[in-house]
């Protein structure tokens, strides 16, 4: 068989595959781009207009106006400081309880099924039901947690978690971190999982306690899950909208209103369209460069 | 796995045990009642907000007001399900039932638009070579970890004209945008896993690409699909900021946006939201339980939400 009657057939191939790729990805280009385009560029636009009704009319052009006056607004600082908050804290508190729980799931022992079973379920619960629970536990007159510290004398009267505007911050992070940290467990432990037991045995062999080992061997190994685990959470935890808007609603004194709500009160409820565009994209640009981190770190990990 | 086996390895244990001196066996006990000690001080942690949910929803109004609290109930009711399931009796026992249902349609049919559209393009991605394919699955999973609040204003323009505003339909197709990128992605790689050598034989044998897709491939994904299908359903489940700002009365809101609706009032049993809370939790919780090898696999697999 010639070289050139080979590449011919390989351009042919080639050819055929992209026709065929078309066919086959239509429909969802179609579904996504369908539905998103047009709102995406529209918002892009509104973002350069004085916009401040849902109606259409003639609108100043402010150019990048919006943008400037979101940057030079303190109140949009103060949301950014607080989802900042927000994000550091309680991802970092997802990733060190995931990794002791993590590492407990990875014990050989009886009833580690039953375990297992009971993490994955405050993954699973809605983020909605998860903010109600949490609101109802935290309730300052029929709540079970001022029920609980009292009846053990830990606290001596209810107090109101939700009532000031930093314990409020702490208290839904609370709730978040007790939701997010089975993720957390469940990709630490599929990396636990992929370390071969020879290197533990190895060290244990070597000498190294526990401690050598899990700091010499386990952590260095599960680094790019770590890092996966803190962009994945960072990216979620900087769009956190749902947990505040049930909980708070971005309350007491603006104490939780983190960036993302305080966007959709700007358009929703303020009826700035112009500004709240621009605040969107800002965030969106935040989150894509995030995202671009995260593929990064999986084009290391599997071939795509 | 024998019986034989397990054995052996008991009586290798019990041989080790002892061999090994006091204080080495102290340790190891030390270290078991460690191990069982956290697992269950971590099971409590996790259950007892549920736990309290549950007792909530059936515990009678003047139980859950008293104070101190009675953590056991004295009066334990069901009517409130009741309610729900049998209508009549009160304004949200009637919203929660007609947003169970629409929460379930809503999901229902957008993921299996987006699995029918999405599986077809995650193959093309997965199997075919073309210009674009790497930007094109990088742009897709870029579009999935978009912000909602960067789009709903102009989508919420564009349904008012199209008169989808507050219809299950117009949810769908909301739904089917962020679902479809997140099946491209997953199933791509679900694809990979599957050997080209199956696919090529079948090919030899005569079948065309596409009979060799739908004979050979997609039957042998069936496990990657109904994972996907499941993070899919949980994804349009959890769904709120869209279904908030698109949908206002019974004909389409959905039970987060419902239980939302009531958790601001004061004016509302709090048993009854819990009764929603739960109804609304049981779902993905039995999908989580019942699926538990399939959504774990797919967690590490980058099926993340």
């Amino acid at each position: 068989m010639s070289g050139l009657r080979l590449r011919e057939r390989l351009a042919r191939r080639l050819r055929r595959d992209g026709w065929a790729a078309l066919a086959l990805l239509v429909p969802s280009l179609a579904v996504v781009f369908g539905i998103i385009l047009y709102p995406l560029l529209r918002t892009l636009w509104t973002s350069l207009f004085d916009v401040n009704s849902p109606f259409p009319g003639h609108y100043p052009f402010v150019g990048l106006g919006n943008y400037r006056r979101t940057l030079a607004n303190p109140d949009f600082w103060a949301a950014v400081r607080r989802t900042s908050y927000f994000t550091v804290v309680s991802t970092f508190l997802e990733l060190g309880f995931g990794l002791l729980l993590g590492l407990l799931m990875n014990v050989r022992f009886k009833g580690r099924w039953i375990l297992r079973s009971i993490v994955i379920l405050p993954w699973a619960l809605p983020t909605i039901v998860n903010g109600t629970m949490w609101r109802w536990i935290y309730n300052p007159e029929y709540g079970a947690l001022n029920a609980l510290l009292t009846q053990v004398h830990i606290l001596p009267h209810y107090r109101s978690w939700l009532g000031s505007p930093f314990l409020a911050l702490n208290m839904v992070i609370v709730a978040d971190v007790w939701k997010n940290t089975p993720l957390a467990a469940f990709l630490i432990l599929a990396g636990l999982q992929t370390i071969p037991r020879e290197l533990f045995e190895a060290a244990r062999v070597d000498g190294a306690g526990p401690i050598r080992s899990f700091v010499n061997i386990t952590l260095p190994l599960l680094t790019s899950t770590i890092l996966v685990i803190l962009v994945v959470r960072t990216i979620e935890a900087f769009k956190v909208f749902d947990i505040i808007y049930v909980m708070t609603r971005g309350g007491p004194a603006n104490g939780t209103q983190t960036v993302a709500y305080y966007a959709y009160l700007q358009a929703f409820s303020n009826q700035l369209f112009g500004y709240g565009a621009a605040l969107a994209y800002l965030i969106a640009l935040f989150i894509l460069g995030f995202a671009v981190i995260y593929i990064r770190l999986l084009r290391q990990e599997v071939e795509f | 796995m024998g019986g034989a086996a397990a054995a052996s390895r008991v009586s290798a244990r019990r041989a080790r045990r002892r061999k090994v001196d006091p204080r080495v066996r102290r340790r190891r006990a030390t270290y078991w009642v460690f191990v069982y000690g956290a697992a269950i001080v971590v099971s409590l942690i996790i259950l007892a907000p549920f736990a309290w949910l549950l007792i909530s929803s059936v515990a009678a109004p003047r139980d859950l007001l008293a104070r101190p609290l009675r953590w056991i109930p004295e009066h334990v009711t069901f009517s409130r399900y009741q309610s729900i399931f049998h209508g009549g009796l009160n304004d949200a026992a009637d919203t929660f039932r007609a947003a169970l249902v629409n929460s379930a349609i809503v999901a229902g049919s957008s993921v299996a638009i987006s699995l029918a559209v999405g599986t077809l393009g995650a193959y093309a991605f997965a199997r075919l070579r073309f210009p674009g394919r790497r930007a094109g699955l990088l742009l897709m999973l870029s579009t999935y970890m978009l912000p909602p609040i960067a789009i709903v204003v102009p989508l919420y323009l564009v349904m008012v004209q199209l008169h989808l505003l507050d219809t299950r339909l117009g949810l769908i197709l909301v739904y089917c945008s962020f679902i479809t990128p997140f099946v491209l992605w997953i199933m791509s790689g679900h694809f990979r896993t599957i050997p080209r050598e199956l696919e090529d034989a079948a090919r030899v044998d005569g079948c065309s690409r596409m009979g060799a897709l739908f004979r050979v491939v997609l039957p042998l994904a069936r496990p990657g699909i109904l994972a996907t299908a499941l993070f899919g359903f949980l994804l349009a489940w959890d769904e709120f900021l869209y279904a908030l700002i698109f949908t206002s009365t019974t004909h389409s809101k959905t039970i987060p946006v419902a239980i939302a609706e009531f958790t601001g009032r004061f004016t509302v049993d709090f048993g009854m939201i819990a009764t929603g809370g739960v109804l609304a939790a049981v779902p993905p919780l039995l999908i989580a339980f019942v699926f538990q090898r399939y959504i774990v696999g797919g967690l590490s697999a980058g099926a993340i939400k």
